[in-house]
């Protein structure tokens, strides 16, 4: 009895477990197989059309990577530099413990969150309307606080041996982060970075909050006050609201290059990671 | 006790410079010192203000979110606006427990369709699977958390909801369960990694102690492992809710965006979320509307707050047990 | 011999635990002074005293003096990234960076404003030198000094501490870690290093001292109990604990 139930345990773990990944998977790879093929130069940079057949999604694209520069400009420095303070300076005290659970509290916030605050901030106080900056910024404040903590529990990672055999050399604090902590932490900050980046570039709903779901109509155009439609957006507008009569041939391809993308963006930023800590297990 | 030599003499040769080179202002480097003091505290200085930088956001966030929401209730009673299921802003009826009983119910199928699979994945890739598979699978899954939301609604609009309607035979099939298997194959890598980490983490003597008393693998994981386990599954299952509550574009692509309450799995409906980004656009910023809006917002984050808050609280137990 | 370390009535507070009570003692310079006793006594405590390393620790105080060369180290006149500069300090567990073996070497010398790539070179070189550790490495500088042997990574530990031209070197149960023939090699190195280096080591191994040590001291409690010659104090202690610490009644 109790051979047979284990038997028919395993047996299910095994069906279960195999089938949904399976199944993840076979939706991903239809997604690429279905938007690949037809792909094109011309779709990839053309302008976008309202009405006729044959629109590109150059414009988005360009937004897409646009958005994620500024965004990570504002963040990073920002975030890893309060990771740093959380993590080295920051007296161990009540007031401190406010701090993390506002940072740990501000990087579960759904993000619609910081689309309605992007709104308020960027739309109604400083009236500019919905830009590539105000929704730029958005997804800045939206990494802020992952950034910071992915900093943090990197630099306190850091073995303590490597941080006092260098202050008993004379280094200063800041030499010891710059020169020891940061290069020790570097691979998981990286990682986070580009989980972040990734996060950016395929978010949707901010961006249509703050950046509204139309551009310039113009290729490479920098103007950080234009309406900045980045590709997910595109797609979720495609799919629910054109008129274009290849909305669905639009959709398909937009939905494989992002995926496509962001599956790079995991991948190839974590290569770099995953050479040092490969090279150092070598080591070791 | 000090049987040593006594401390008289005071012009020993340290290299040179008896004790003066460890005091401040007397070395040959005085410059550079100065310049890395000056570094060292600007330095700090910046981390300090981008500290203070990010808890201003969160709490201009909340500021923003409740002022602008309180105003709601200038014209609209709290009553109506948590219990009413009457959403029709154009004749100025806000009621919004429609759209917060929707979040709810989504959430709840969501997991229940979830949790079961996900432990199961969990199961597989900490105890069933050969070492090389689950090395393989992990980091896959994890990529799996970084596809962003739009792909999987994209995902759920052109195959779950054609499926689904060949299934059931119905017109329209956009509605909560549509919503509830997309979130559903959005949180399971989140769910499955947290709660197959946390199995993994149980040490090896309770299991040992299992098997040695005679137990089958079955029972094993029943009665050992997942009860050991239970605070780190908790974990990965409240952070899979905060991502099903909050979760936007993909539930707008299969919910079907119709502000009436879900009495059906396949009645078209609307959630907190998707309600305020499809309406939010078209609405000027000073109306009772928007007002309504953004205190659907602040409701979320309280919401997401709040299970923050739940989690410190399974860690610090975590940490006792 | 001349004494290079005073320390005066020294107090020593975690908190409210009275870690290091009255402590007051000359260490001479040039030879090699170790401090024993049972774990918790405070004697890795008054070592890392000699260079604030114990600063690090929050809620630490210190009353009393410490004077090496003359100048007092908690004195408000102090630099403490000098006073380490002079006072080098080999831990318990070798703890070189995740980095190559010339970094290590060259890490505090950076650190203090040498860049010229030739200095560097000679600094390493005769670092790893006074280490005994050149001729098993020069050929793979590069190399990630994680690759290294415990008993190497300690001797490169070393290295690093000597590149910045120490006079005192601290040595807190620096061989606890190795193996009995790296523990050798490091007791070799000591007795070579005394003659141009202050080395004072803590050590919970008594036949260690023995062999290698000058002067040593004897810890219980945060109290020195016996302070002489290492040969007095072992073979004619004054104290009956510490003849019942040597004699292996305790600790």
């Amino acid at each position: 009895m109790n051979r047979l139930k284990n038997r028919i345990f395993t047996i299910t773990v095994w069906t279960v477990a195999l089938c949904v990944i399976l199944f993840v998977f076979a939706l991903l790879l239809l997604i690429l197989e279905r938007g690949f093929p037809s792909l094109t130069w011309d779709f990839l940079f053309g302008l976008p059309s309202e009405i006729e057949e044959g629109g590109g999604i150059g414009p988005a694209l360009f937004n897409s990577f646009y958005m994620l520069f500024l965004s990570m400009v504002i963040a990073v420095p920002l975030g890893i530099a309060a990771g740093i303070y959380l993590a080295e300076f920051a007296p161990d005290n009540a007031w401190i413990a406010m701090v993390r659970i506002c940072v740990e509290g501000l990087a579960s916030v759904p993000s619609i969150i910081f689309g309605l605050f992007g709104i308020a901030l960027f739309v109604e106080m400083f009236q500019l309307g919905l830009t590539i900056l105000g929704g730029a910024a958005s997804l800045a404040f939206l990494n802020l606080p992952v950034i910071t903590r992915v900093t943090e529990e990197a630099i306190r990672a850091v073995p303590r041996e490597w941080r006092h055999a260098s202050f008993a050399l004379g280094a200063t604090h800041l030499q010891t982060i710059r020169r020891v902590l940061l290069p020790a932490s570097m691979s998981a900050i990286i990682t986070g970075l580009s989980l972040a980046s990734g996060r950016a570039f395929g978010e949707s709903a901010v961006i249509i909050l703050t950046a509204g779901v139309t551009t310039s109509g113009v290729m490479w155009d920098f103007n950080l006050l234009s309406p900045g439609e980045t590709l997910a957006v595109h797609l979720w507008y495609v799919q629910s609201e054109a008129i274009v009569p290849d909305a669905q041939q639009i959709s398909q391809k937009s939905a494989a290059v992002l995926l496509f993308i962001v599956l790079a963006f995991n991948v190839v930023f974590r290569i770099p990671a995953w050479v040092r800590d490969f090279r150092i297990r070598k080591a070791a | 006790m000090s049987e040593s030599t006594s401390a008289s003499n005071r012009t020993l040769a340290v290299s040179g410079q008896p004790g003066n080179g460890i005091r401040i202002g007397n070395g040959r480097m005085l410059d550079r010192k100065n310049r890395l003091r000056i570094y060292n505290r600007s330095f700090r200085i910046v981390c300090v203000a981008s500290a203070v930088f990010v808890c201003l956001i969160l709490l201009s966030i909340l500021f923003f979110m409740f002022r602008t929401g309180i105003l709601t209730f200038r014209s609209v009673p709290a009553s109506t606006f948590f219990f009413s299921t009457n959403w029709d802003p154009e004749n100025e009826s806000y009621g919004a427990f429609l759209f917060i009983f929707g979040t709810v119910a989504l959430t709840a199928l969501t997991l229940a369709i979830s949790v079961p699979i996900s432990l199961f994945v969990a199961v597989f890739l900490s105890e069933a699977a050969p070492r090389w598979l689950s090395n393989a699978l992990r980091p896959v899954l994890d990529l799996l958390v970084g596809i962003p939301s739009v792909v999987y609604g994209f995902l759920g609009l052109t195959i779950l909801i054609p499926l689904l309607r060949d299934i059931t035979g119905r017109q329209l099939t956009d509605g909560l369960l549509a919503a509830a298997i997309v979130l559903s194959i959005m949180v399971l890598p989140t769910i499955s990694r947290i709660s197959d980490d946390a199995i993994s983490a149980v040490p090896a003597k309770f299991k040992d102690a299992s098997y040695a008393l005679g137990a089958t693998r079955f029972q094993t994981v029943f009665r050992v492992m997942l009860p050991s386990a239970r605070s780190g599954i908790l974990y990965g299952i409240i952070l899979g809710m905060a991502r099903a509550i909050g979760e936007t574009m993909a539930v707008v692509m299969v919910v079907g965006n119709t502000p009436q309450l879900a009495d059906s799995l396949f009645k078209p409906t609307s959630v907190l979320t998707s309600n305020i980004v499809m309406q939010i656009p078209n609405v000027p910023f000073d109306s009772t509307w928007n007002y309504a809006l953004y205190l659907m917002g602040f409701l979320l984050l309280v919401i997401s707050l709040l299970m923050i808050v739940v989690i410190r609280v399974l860690q610090k137990k975590g940490v006792k047990a | 011999m001349q004494a290079l370390i005073e320390i005066e009535r020294l107090n020593l507070f975690y908190g409210s635990f009275h870690a290091l009570k009255n402590i007051s003692m000359d260490i001479p310079e040039k030879a090699i002074t170790a401090f024993i006793g049972p774990s918790g006594c405070g004697k890795s405590t008054l070592l890392r005293s000699l260079n604030r390393m114990n600063d690090m620790i929050p809620g630490t105080s210190t009353h009393g003096s410490i004077k090496i060369a003359g100048a007092d180290i908690y004195g408000k006149d102090i630099d403490v990234e000098a006073l380490r500069k002079n006072v080098g300090m080999v831990f318990q567990q070798p703890n070189p960076f995740p980095k190559s073996i010339y970094d290590n070497v060259a890490y505090g010398p950076r650190l203090h404003g040498i860049t010229s790539r030739h200095k560097l070179d000679e600094i390493v070189e005769s670092s790893l030198r006074g280490a005994a550790l050149w001729n098993e490495v020069k050929d793979h500088l590069k190399r990630s000094a994680l690759s290294l042997s415990g008993g190497q990574q300690q001797r490169l530990c070393i290295a690093r501490a000597l590149a910045v031209e120490p006079d005192v070197l601290l040595m807190d149960e620096a061989t606890s870690a190795l193996d009995p023939i790296s523990t050798l090699k490091i007791e070799e190195l000591a007795q070579e290093l005394k003659a141009k280096y202050t080395i004072v080591m803590v050590t919970h191994n008594m036949h260690q001292a023995a062999r290698v040590s000058n002067q040593t001291v004897f810890f219980l409690n945060g109290e020195v109990v016996e302070y002489a010659e290492t040969e007095k104090l072992f073979s004619n202690p004054q104290d009956q604990r510490t003849e019942d610490y040597i004699s292996g009644r305790f600790g």
